[in-house]
């Protein structure tokens, strides 16, 4: 039979990967931080990128706004992940197609939508201001709650799905038997079924997290002018700056950040397995 | 918990919070069961068929049927998880067909267990009492009463996965007494476990049963299961309640052809009455032999119907014993010879071409015949019931 040759399957893949990802990532770092820069200097480099206020700012914001956007896809996203790993049918389908048809639509035009929706003289403001509830229009966009919103709406999909999917495996027996026992539903929600979800609250957390914290197309777009993240600084470096040192080593940052919280998304997927969950 | 004074602090599941010192040794803690014709309807498909019994305090009352035949859905509308589309369910004469199943206040044990994964054992069995809002102290004194009583008080702080089986299904049926409860539903609890293990179980289970004495609804497709643990048993078939009643008197006195064959080998013959009851029956088989039965269904002189009798009372003898007065006796050659340890089957065809089955106790002092030889049956008519003709 000989030894296991199935890896070779990935070898595509993994050629894809490195041709298009790795290899220019490697000689983007490579070129501006051993190439153009003295190796002595980059050291330093680290250190003033790292206490630059602008690159402080930017990470405390790029965190906030994460955050903000990880509560919010799961404030949003775990009653509809609930809802549709209890019901069958055509609503639970209509459900599913609401959650995932803006997975399939261009990121760009999904945020240019909601331009509409939220601006000064977009939809929510024009219904609110006819129906006399609001004097002057509402700020809802160009801000960390415009941002906000788009990057909910852009990841929620990731959210649902993992919850989902989590869910889908929680035996329904188990809430049988809670039931039979004498828990009410209530109850039976707080002692089973949110326990039994919470690995697919912390997955889901982490996956909306990680994709929040590198997001840029959203924040340029839908953000203020204080609201700026690192990618977006990263971007400025080099593309107004020209300064690709400093993109560099913020790239590297935020890459390093987001490394640690998929091993972190790796671990816990893992002990999920252990688990039999 | 219906119908019972929940005022009581402590009486979280006791039938009768005023008596609960006595009740423990003299009084049946169970409650009085009343199916009065339980329907449940799917579609244009009637699952259970008017279900009519009266369970008693304290019985051990098992449906037994093969799959598809309503018991499990005759269990979940008496849990509460299926709705009741005709007839009514009463519990010491309240009717529970509006009460949702987490307050019916019966104890519950799943076929997969259905053990809490994230809760170790001490936490699942403690989970009944605590969604009582029971104090944690008698919490702590509940559980280990009830560890104790399925011998897994050294376990309380393991985990599921890290439990066999059976010691699951102990955990699940701790859990399901813990709270004291009248009545427990056990579906199918043995069914995913071997064969050895499932009669330790079923001793365990009655032994419970008897000294906590409260009253069981149990549902299995094992005949011998069912016979081994119940006071009454009910034989369902395709959602119809083919047969109510003692194990014994189920197995020996079938109602009908599909009883007789469902608890056990069954020798099925088809004739008509000659003689017809009240007494002795005389019965001809199609190949003319008469035989004699002392039961029979209310069938008249000239009836068609099916002489029943078990391979076990039949008795094998070398074809030239002389025949005996009063037994009842065929004679035909062997054919097929099965070892099955405790006992021989035989296969016997009859001049007719039918064949008998006959067990004989594998004993030296029991004739056993060799294949070919031609052999005389003999039984007694006591053993032998005349059953009606197989409804088409």
């Amino acid at each position: 039979m000989g030894r296991d040759r199935t890896w070779l399957l990935l070898l595509p893949a993994l050629g894809l990967l490195t041709l298009l990802f790795l290899a220019p990532l490697a000689w983007f770092l490579a070129r501006t931080l051993f190439i153009e820069t003295a190796p002595a200097e980059v050291p330093e480099l680290f250190v003033d990128v790292l206490t630059a206020r602008s690159m402080q700012v930017a990470a405390l914001t790029t965190l906030w706004v994460s955050v903000l956007v990880t509560l919010a896809t799961l404030v949003i996203g775990y009653p509809i992940a609930f809802y549709l790993a209890n019901h069958r049918g055509w609503r639970a389908a209509l459900v599913v197609f609401c959650v995932i048809v803006p997975y399939f639509t261009s990121v760009i035009v999904r945020t240019y939508a909601l331009t509409v929706v939220l601006g000064r003289s977009g939809l929510i403001n024009e219904l609110l201001g006819a129906s006399g509830l609001i004097g002057a229009p509402l700020a809802l966009l160009y801000n960390t709650f415009g941002i906000v919103v788009g990057m909910t709406y852009v990841l929620l999909p990731y959210m649902v799905l993992t919850l989902y999917a989590t869910m889908k495996a929680i035996d329904p027996s188990l809430l049988r038997a809670g039931r039979a026992l004498g828990a009410s539903p209530l109850y039976l929600f707080r002692r089973v079924y949110l326990p039994l979800s919470v690995p697919g609250i912390v997955s889901g957390s982490l996956i909306v997290l990680i994709l929040a914290l590198g997001f840029f197309i959203t924040p340029a777009l839908m953000g203020g002018p204080s609201d700026v993240t690192v990618a977006m600084l990263i971007e400025r470096a080099v593309e107004i700056l020209i300064d690709w040192p400093s993109a560099a080593v913020m790239s590297v940052v935020l890459l390093v950040a987001t490394l640690i919280l998929f091993a972190v998304y790796a671990r816990v997927t893992d002990l999920r397995r252990m688990m039999g969950a | 918990m219906i119908g019972q004074d929940a005022t009581v602090p402590g009486a979280v599941g006791l039938a009768r919070p005023c008596e609960r010192a006595a009740a423990a040794v003299t009084e049946p803690a169970g409650k009085v069961l009343e199916l009065q014709g339980l329907t449940k309807i799917y579609g244009s498909e009637t699952v259970v068929d008017r279900f009519e019994t009266r369970i008693q305090a304290g019985e051990f009352f098992s449906l037994l049927g093969p799959s598809g035949s309503g018991k499990t859905t005759t269990l979940m509308m008496v849990a509460g998880f299926a709705s009741i589309d005709a007839g009514r369910l009463l519990v010491d004469g309240v009717d529970l067909a509006a009460v949702p199943p987490e307050r019916r206040g019966f104890g519950m044990v799943f076929q997969n267990y259905a053990i809490f994964p994230h809760m170790d054992v001490f936490e699942n069995v403690a989970f009944p009492l605590r969604a009582r809002g029971m104090p944690k102290s008698l919490v702590r004194e509940r559980v280990a009463a009830a560890l104790d009583l399925v011998r897994l008080g050294h376990l309380s702080d393991r985990y599921a996965r890290q439990l066999s089986g059976g010691q699951q299904q102990r955990v699940a049926i701790a859990r399901a007494i813990v709270f004291q409860p009248p009545v427990v539903l056990m579906d199918e609890p043995l069914g995913a476990l071997d064969k050895n293990l499932r009669y330790d179980l079923q001793v365990e289970i009655k032994e419970i049963q008897r000294r906590l004495g409260m009253t069981v609804l149990y549902v299995t497709h094992d005949q011998e299961e069912a016979m081994n643990l119940s006071d009454r048993v009910a034989i369902m078939s395709r959602g119809r309640v083919e047969q109510i009643g003692a194990p014994r008197d189920v197995y020996e006195r079938p109602a009908n052809a599909f009883t007789a064959c469902f608890l056990g080998e069954a020798n099925l013959l088809p004739g008509r009455i000659v003689t017809p009851g009240p007494g002795r029956v005389a019965f001809q088989l199609e190949d003319g032999a008469v035989l004699h039965a002392d039961e029979a269904a209310t069938l008249a002189a000239g009836g068609e119907g099916q002489l029943f009798v078990r391979p076990e009372k039949l008795t094998l003898h070398p074809s030239a014993d002389p025949p005996r007065e009063g037994v009842n006796r065929l004679s035909g050659t062997v054919r097929r010879a099965s070892f099955l340890g405790s006992v021989v089957r035989y296969a016997v065809e009859m001049g007719s071409g039918a064949f008998v089955t006959a067990d004989a106790p594998n004993v030296a002092a029991h004739h056993h015949p060799e294949l070919g030889e031609r052999v005389a049956l003999a039984w007694s008519p006591a053993d032998t019931v005349i059953l009606p003709p197989d409804a088409a």
